[in-house]
């Protein structure tokens, strides 16, 4: 069994991540209007925060040595490529995770 | 119903493979680490928010003090409140499901939820969410408690495997950028990011990376009708 200090931090982290979750929708109660410039940034919004992950997700990337980035660099267009070219989500992923993979274990 | 689940399903696809497959990850992680099937079962359910999970392993491992892990979470995890944002109007009407739908709202059901839905009609929304919001936490609880028990039999090399997380953004995105005519918020989102992980590193670019993109969203006017 883990003990307190595991529970705690568990807790901690279960807590703090609902409280993010749950503020917005606190904020803009839903009985009264959601404003005008909330609206405006929610349609908006979701285009602006894939980009974002995105990147959040690349942010480890080294650009100072070949293996820092060509992995990451290469397996992204065989995603972004594959998903143009196919459209099947399904596809892309496993594609480009299996491409990553290789490279970091067998190549780079 | 039986419409609205196969619906559900077949858009939560692409998330149950990212979803097994880190799970999978993190449970074989944290076994490694020393924790069992029922630690990883637990926060899987009450967490429930993948990178920040895979963090909190190396918080627990290094004995970080509870302030620490308070900050390091509001920091990975504050993109969060954006989601909410964009989702006010679309949870509105769902009653008394709304508090898991909030509760369960992470990256990747976001994908899902805040794209357009013309196939699913007004009144089975409600259901819709609900759906691909508890297909998704199965998933990921599934992926997790088997990853944790697969660490104390077998061994592997899974190192890289979490790049799936990141070609599922990219298909949303590349998936978003084609049906959208549009691209400014894309473009945006993508450089706000790039000048503050140059400019804050990759340690705390993230909030203001999010304070960037709100204000420039907030004053753009929308693509000019004519132009």
């Amino acid at each position: 069994m883990p003990d307190t200090y595991v529970w705690l931090t568990v807790a901690v982290i279960a807590l703090i991540t609902a409280a993010l979750r749950f503020l917005p929708f606190m904020i803009f109660k839903s009985d009264s209007k959601t404003p005008k410039i909330i609206q405006k940034l929610s349609a908006v919004l979701p285009y602006a925060i894939m980009g974002m992950l995105v990147v959040y997700c690349l942010k480890d990337i080294n650009i100072n040595s070949l293996s820092g980035f060509l992995p990451a660099l290469i397996s992204s267009a065989v995603v972004a490529g594959l998903h143009i070219w196919r459209r099947n989500t399904l596809l892309s992923i496993v594609s480009g995770t299996v491409c990553y993979m290789l490279m970091v274990q067998f190549i780079f | 119903m039986k419409k609205v689940f196969k619906q559900a399903f077949l858009a939560t696809v692409p998330v149950m493979t990212g979803y097994l497959v880190l799970g999978f990850g993190f449970g074989i992680v944290l076994k490694s680490n020393g924790y069992g099937i029922l630690l990883a079962f637990l926060m899987s359910l009450l967490i429930y928010a993948g990178s920040m999970q895979y963090v909190a392993i190396g918080l627990l491992s290094g004995g970080a003090s509870l302030i620490t892990t308070a900050l390091t979470t509001l920091m990975v995890n504050a993109r969060h409140l954006f989601y909410g944002v964009s989702m006010l109007d679309k949870f509105k009407g769902t009653g008394k499901r709304k508090p898991y739908l909030i509760f369960a709202l992470t990256d990747e059901t976001y994908s899902l939820e805040c794209a357009e839905l013309p196939n699913v009609a007004e009144e089975n929304r409600s259901d819709y969410y609900f759906l691909v919001s508890v297909l998704d936490h199965i998933y990921w609880i599934t992926g997790s408690v088997l990853g944790a028990f697969a660490g104390s039999v077998l061994k592997f090399n899974t190192e890289g495997i979490d790049f799936a997380l990141t070609a599922l953004f990219i298909t949303v995105f590349v998936e978003q950028w084609l049906s959208s005519k549009d691209h400014i918020p894309a473009l945006v989102g993508v450089a706000a990011s790039v000048l503050c992980l140059v400019i804050f590193g990759a340690e705390s670019f993230l909030i203001p990376a999010m304070l960037v993109i709100a204000l420039i969203l907030c004053l753009y006017k929308g693509e000019k009708k004519n132009a």
